[in-house]
Protein backbone atom coordinates (compact mmCIF):
# COMPACT_ATOMS: atom_id res chain seq x y z
CA UNK A 1 0.00 0.00 0.00
CA UNK A 2 1.73 3.10 -1.21
CA UNK A 3 1.53 6.63 0.05
CA UNK A 4 -1.15 7.52 -2.48
CA UNK A 5 -3.44 4.75 -1.26
CA UNK A 6 -2.94 5.68 2.38
CA UNK A 7 -3.70 9.32 1.60
CA UNK A 8 -6.75 8.34 -0.45
CA UNK A 9 -8.28 6.29 2.36
CA UNK A 10 -7.43 8.89 4.99
CA UNK A 11 -9.01 11.72 2.98
CA UNK A 12 -12.06 9.59 2.12
CA UNK A 13 -12.70 8.68 5.75
CA UNK A 14 -12.15 12.30 6.79
CA UNK A 15 -14.64 13.51 4.17
CA UNK A 16 -17.31 10.96 5.11
CA UNK A 17 -16.87 11.55 8.85
CA UNK A 18 -17.07 15.31 8.37
CA UNK A 19 -20.16 14.99 6.19
CA UNK A 20 -21.94 12.85 8.79
CA UNK A 21 -21.03 15.33 11.53
CA UNK A 22 -22.30 18.25 9.41
CA UNK A 23 -25.71 16.60 9.38
CA UNK A 24 -25.78 15.41 12.99
CA UNK A 25 -24.27 18.38 14.86
CA UNK A 26 -26.72 20.20 17.10
CA UNK A 27 -24.80 23.45 17.08
CA UNK A 28 -24.98 25.11 13.62
CA UNK A 29 -21.52 26.66 13.99
CA UNK A 30 -20.03 23.19 14.49
CA UNK A 31 -21.78 22.14 11.28
CA UNK A 32 -20.07 24.97 9.41
CA UNK A 33 -16.67 23.99 10.83
CA UNK A 34 -17.16 20.32 9.89
CA UNK A 35 -18.18 21.39 6.40
CA UNK A 36 -14.85 23.23 6.14
CA UNK A 37 -13.13 19.94 7.09
CA UNK A 38 -15.03 18.19 4.28
CA UNK A 39 -13.97 20.83 1.78
CA UNK A 40 -10.33 20.57 2.86
CA UNK A 41 -10.52 16.78 2.41
CA UNK A 42 -12.01 17.20 -1.05
CA UNK A 43 -9.24 19.66 -1.91
CA UNK A 44 -6.75 17.00 -0.83
CA UNK A 45 -8.43 14.61 -3.22
CA UNK A 46 -8.01 17.17 -6.01
CA UNK A 47 -4.30 17.44 -5.22
CA UNK A 48 -4.01 13.63 -5.29
CA UNK A 49 -5.64 13.72 -8.73
CA UNK A 50 -3.14 16.39 -9.81
CA UNK A 51 -5.80 19.06 -10.29
CA UNK A 52 -3.94 21.77 -8.42
CA UNK A 53 -5.88 24.72 -9.78
CA UNK A 54 -9.21 23.27 -8.67
CA UNK A 55 -7.75 22.38 -5.27
CA UNK A 56 -6.68 25.97 -4.67
CA UNK A 57 -9.93 27.41 -6.03
CA UNK A 58 -11.90 25.00 -3.83
CA UNK A 59 -9.96 26.10 -0.77
CA UNK A 60 -10.21 29.82 -1.52
CA UNK A 61 -13.79 30.01 -2.79
CA UNK A 62 -15.53 27.30 -0.76
CA UNK A 63 -13.57 26.90 2.46
CA UNK A 64 -12.60 30.55 2.46
CA UNK A 65 -15.31 32.78 1.08
CA UNK A 66 -18.54 30.81 1.15
CA UNK A 67 -18.03 29.32 4.62
CA UNK A 68 -17.12 32.73 6.05
CA UNK A 69 -20.37 34.01 4.56
CA UNK A 70 -22.27 31.21 6.33
CA UNK A 71 -20.53 31.98 9.61
CA UNK A 72 -21.35 35.67 9.32
CA UNK A 73 -25.01 34.90 8.71
CA UNK A 74 -25.04 32.66 11.79
CA UNK A 75 -23.47 35.42 13.86
CA UNK A 76 -26.02 37.96 12.62
CA UNK A 77 -28.93 35.72 13.60
CA UNK A 78 -28.03 35.08 17.24
CA UNK A 79 -29.15 31.47 17.18
CA UNK A 80 -28.66 29.09 20.07
CA UNK A 81 -29.75 25.60 20.97
CA UNK A 82 -33.19 26.72 22.21
CA UNK A 83 -34.07 28.25 18.87
CA UNK A 84 -32.89 25.12 17.04
CA UNK A 85 -36.08 23.86 15.42
CA UNK A 86 -37.19 20.47 16.64
CA UNK A 87 -39.09 18.01 14.58
CA UNK A 88 -40.82 14.73 14.70
CA UNK A 89 -38.56 11.73 15.37
CA UNK A 90 -40.37 9.61 12.80
CA UNK A 91 -39.76 12.21 10.10
CA UNK A 92 -36.05 12.11 10.96
CA UNK A 93 -36.00 8.32 10.69
CA UNK A 94 -37.87 8.56 7.38
CA UNK A 95 -35.28 11.02 6.05
CA UNK A 96 -32.37 8.80 7.03
CA UNK A 97 -34.08 5.74 5.56
CA UNK A 98 -34.70 7.62 2.31
CA UNK A 99 -31.07 8.69 2.02
CA UNK A 100 -29.91 5.17 2.84
CA UNK A 101 -32.27 3.72 0.24
CA UNK A 102 -30.83 6.06 -2.40
CA UNK A 103 -27.33 4.99 -1.40
CA UNK A 104 -28.33 1.34 -1.55
CA UNK A 105 -29.88 1.67 -5.01
CA UNK A 106 -26.92 3.56 -6.47
CA UNK A 107 -24.34 1.21 -4.98
CA UNK A 108 -26.28 -1.86 -6.09
CA UNK A 109 -26.59 -0.45 -9.60
CA UNK A 110 -22.89 0.40 -9.85
CA UNK A 111 -21.46 -2.59 -8.00
CA UNK A 112 -21.74 -4.98 -10.91
CA UNK A 113 -20.64 -2.42 -13.47
CA UNK A 114 -17.51 -3.55 -15.23
CA UNK A 115 -15.35 -0.52 -14.58
CA UNK A 116 -11.79 -1.69 -14.78
CA UNK A 117 -10.64 1.77 -15.70
CA UNK A 118 -7.99 3.36 -13.57
CA UNK A 119 -7.77 6.99 -12.55
CA UNK A 120 -4.52 8.74 -13.27
CA UNK A 121 -3.00 9.73 -9.93
CA UNK A 122 -0.30 12.34 -9.52
CA UNK A 123 0.66 12.48 -13.17
CA UNK A 124 -0.36 14.54 -16.16
CA UNK A 125 -0.42 18.31 -16.37
CA UNK A 126 -4.00 18.79 -17.61
CA UNK A 127 -5.00 20.25 -14.25
CA UNK A 128 -2.32 22.91 -14.14
CA UNK A 129 -3.35 26.52 -14.38
CA UNK A 130 -1.48 27.06 -17.65
CA UNK A 131 -3.39 24.41 -19.60
CA UNK A 132 -6.72 25.19 -17.94
CA UNK A 133 -6.28 28.87 -18.69
CA UNK A 134 -5.48 28.23 -22.33
CA UNK A 135 -8.63 26.13 -22.78
CA UNK A 136 -10.75 28.50 -20.70
CA UNK A 137 -9.84 31.58 -22.72
CA UNK A 138 -9.94 29.86 -26.09
CA UNK A 139 -12.86 27.44 -26.09
CA UNK A 140 -14.90 28.61 -23.11
CA UNK A 141 -14.51 32.36 -23.30
CA UNK A 142 -18.22 32.99 -23.98
CA UNK A 143 -19.46 31.05 -20.90
CA UNK A 144 -16.75 32.81 -18.91
CA UNK A 145 -18.11 36.21 -19.90
CA UNK A 146 -21.69 35.08 -19.31
CA UNK A 147 -20.72 34.07 -15.79
CA UNK A 148 -19.68 37.65 -15.13
CA UNK A 149 -23.21 38.74 -16.08
CA UNK A 150 -24.49 36.06 -13.69
CA UNK A 151 -22.40 37.52 -10.88
CA UNK A 152 -23.64 41.03 -11.64
CA UNK A 153 -27.26 39.90 -11.57
CA UNK A 154 -26.64 37.97 -8.34
CA UNK A 155 -25.15 41.08 -6.77
CA UNK A 156 -28.08 43.24 -7.83
CA UNK A 157 -30.48 40.54 -6.61
CA UNK A 158 -28.84 40.37 -3.19
CA UNK A 159 -29.06 44.13 -2.78
CA UNK A 160 -32.71 44.19 -3.84
CA UNK A 161 -33.64 41.26 -1.56
CA UNK A 162 -31.66 42.47 1.44
CA UNK A 163 -32.93 46.03 1.28
CA UNK A 164 -35.37 47.11 3.94
CA UNK A 165 -38.82 48.17 2.84
CA UNK A 166 -39.68 51.89 3.33
CA UNK A 167 -42.02 51.12 6.27
CA UNK A 168 -39.30 49.16 8.06
CA UNK A 169 -36.82 51.94 7.47
CA UNK A 170 -39.20 54.56 8.93
CA UNK A 171 -39.76 52.26 11.92
CA UNK A 172 -36.04 51.84 12.46
CA UNK A 173 -35.44 55.60 12.40
CA UNK A 174 -38.31 56.10 14.82
CA UNK A 175 -36.86 53.50 17.19
CA UNK A 176 -33.54 55.18 17.00
CA UNK A 177 -34.98 58.59 17.81
CA UNK A 178 -37.52 57.70 20.45
CA UNK A 179 -36.52 54.28 21.60
CA UNK A 180 -34.13 53.21 24.18
CA UNK B 1 -6.86 3.96 -8.08
CA UNK B 2 -9.84 2.31 -9.71
CA UNK B 3 -12.63 4.68 -10.67
CA UNK B 4 -15.09 2.62 -8.58
CA UNK B 5 -13.68 3.99 -5.34
CA UNK B 6 -14.28 7.55 -6.42
CA UNK B 7 -17.78 6.72 -7.61
CA UNK B 8 -18.70 5.12 -4.28
CA UNK B 9 -17.15 7.95 -2.27
CA UNK B 10 -19.08 10.54 -4.25
CA UNK B 11 -22.31 8.57 -4.01
CA UNK B 12 -21.89 8.27 -0.24
CA UNK B 13 -21.25 12.01 0.15
CA UNK B 14 -24.23 12.81 -2.06
CA UNK B 15 -26.54 10.52 -0.07
CA UNK B 16 -25.40 12.04 3.22
CA UNK B 17 -26.34 15.40 1.72
CA UNK B 18 -29.76 14.10 0.68
CA UNK B 19 -30.38 12.66 4.15
CA UNK B 20 -29.35 15.98 5.69
CA UNK B 21 -31.75 17.95 3.51
CA UNK B 22 -34.56 15.59 4.50
CA UNK B 23 -33.86 15.44 8.24
CA UNK B 24 -32.84 18.96 9.21
CA UNK B 25 -35.25 21.87 9.61
CA UNK B 26 -32.69 24.65 9.89
CA UNK B 27 -32.69 26.47 6.55
CA UNK B 28 -28.96 27.22 6.62
CA UNK B 29 -28.04 23.59 7.40
CA UNK B 30 -30.20 22.51 4.47
CA UNK B 31 -28.29 24.98 2.34
CA UNK B 32 -24.98 23.55 3.55
CA UNK B 33 -26.12 20.03 2.68
CA UNK B 34 -26.82 21.26 -0.85
CA UNK B 35 -23.24 22.54 -1.00
CA UNK B 36 -22.09 19.10 0.14
CA UNK B 37 -23.99 17.47 -2.73
CA UNK B 38 -22.48 19.93 -5.22
CA UNK B 39 -19.01 19.06 -3.97
CA UNK B 40 -19.64 15.33 -4.28
CA UNK B 41 -20.53 15.89 -7.93
CA UNK B 42 -17.44 18.06 -8.42
CA UNK B 43 -15.20 15.33 -7.04
CA UNK B 44 -16.72 12.77 -9.36
CA UNK B 45 -16.29 15.09 -12.37
CA UNK B 46 -12.60 15.54 -11.60
CA UNK B 47 -12.16 11.78 -11.14
CA UNK B 48 -13.81 11.10 -14.50
CA UNK B 49 -11.65 13.79 -16.08
CA UNK B 50 -8.51 12.03 -14.88
CA UNK B 51 -9.93 8.67 -15.98
CA UNK B 52 -10.39 10.09 -19.45
CA UNK B 53 -6.86 11.45 -19.32
CA UNK B 54 -5.54 8.02 -18.36
CA UNK B 55 -7.25 6.45 -21.36
CA UNK B 56 -6.45 9.07 -23.99
CA UNK B 57 -3.30 10.86 -22.89
CA UNK B 58 -1.16 9.03 -25.46
CA UNK B 59 -2.92 10.68 -28.40
CA UNK B 60 -4.34 13.93 -27.02
CA UNK B 61 -2.31 15.72 -24.33
CA UNK B 62 -5.27 17.70 -22.97
CA UNK B 63 -7.78 14.85 -22.75
CA UNK B 64 -10.37 15.29 -20.04
CA UNK B 65 -9.66 18.94 -19.38
CA UNK B 66 -13.28 19.86 -20.09
CA UNK B 67 -14.42 18.09 -16.93
CA UNK B 68 -12.22 20.29 -14.80
CA UNK B 69 -13.54 23.40 -16.51
CA UNK B 70 -17.08 22.26 -15.78
CA UNK B 71 -16.10 22.00 -12.12
CA UNK B 72 -14.78 25.55 -12.32
CA UNK B 73 -18.08 26.80 -13.72
CA UNK B 74 -20.03 24.85 -11.10
CA UNK B 75 -18.02 26.67 -8.43
CA UNK B 76 -18.81 30.02 -10.09
CA UNK B 77 -22.53 29.29 -10.16
CA UNK B 78 -22.44 27.96 -6.58
CA UNK B 79 -20.85 31.16 -5.32
CA UNK B 80 -23.61 33.27 -6.91
CA UNK B 81 -26.24 30.85 -5.62
CA UNK B 82 -24.95 31.02 -2.05
CA UNK B 83 -25.02 34.80 -1.98
CA UNK B 84 -28.61 35.00 -3.24
CA UNK B 85 -29.77 32.12 -1.02
CA UNK B 86 -28.27 33.58 2.14
CA UNK B 87 -29.88 36.95 1.34
CA UNK B 88 -33.24 35.19 1.06
CA UNK B 89 -32.65 33.39 4.38
CA UNK B 90 -31.71 36.66 6.12
CA UNK B 91 -34.87 38.29 4.78
CA UNK B 92 -36.91 35.31 6.00
CA UNK B 93 -35.33 35.62 9.45
CA UNK B 94 -36.15 39.30 9.51
CA UNK B 95 -39.79 38.61 8.76
CA UNK B 96 -40.44 35.52 10.89
CA UNK B 97 -37.58 35.65 13.48
CA UNK B 98 -36.87 32.01 12.78
CA UNK B 99 -35.09 29.98 10.14
CA UNK B 100 -37.26 26.92 10.59
CA UNK B 101 -38.46 25.85 7.16
CA UNK B 102 -41.70 24.57 8.71
CA UNK B 103 -42.83 28.19 9.05
CA UNK B 104 -42.59 28.67 5.30
CA UNK B 105 -45.96 27.08 4.58
CA UNK B 106 -47.94 30.23 3.90
CA UNK B 107 -48.56 29.26 0.30
CA UNK B 108 -50.89 26.57 1.67
CA UNK B 109 -53.31 29.11 3.12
Amino acid sequence: MGTTQVLFWFLSILALLGAILVVTSKNPVHSVLWLIVVFVAISGHYILLNAQFLAIVNLIVYAGAIMVLFLFVFMLMNLNSETEPQKNRWLKIAGVVTGGALLLVLVAALKEADLKTQVEMGRGDSGLINNLGMVLFHDYVVPFEISSVLFLSAMVGVVVIGRKTPEERVGAIGDQKYGG
Amino acid sequence: MPINYYIFLSVALFCIGVAGVLTRRNAIIIFMCIELMLNAVNLLLVAFSKMHYHALSATTPNAGIDGQLFVFFIMVVAAAEVSVGLAIIVMMYRNTHSIDVNFLNRLKH
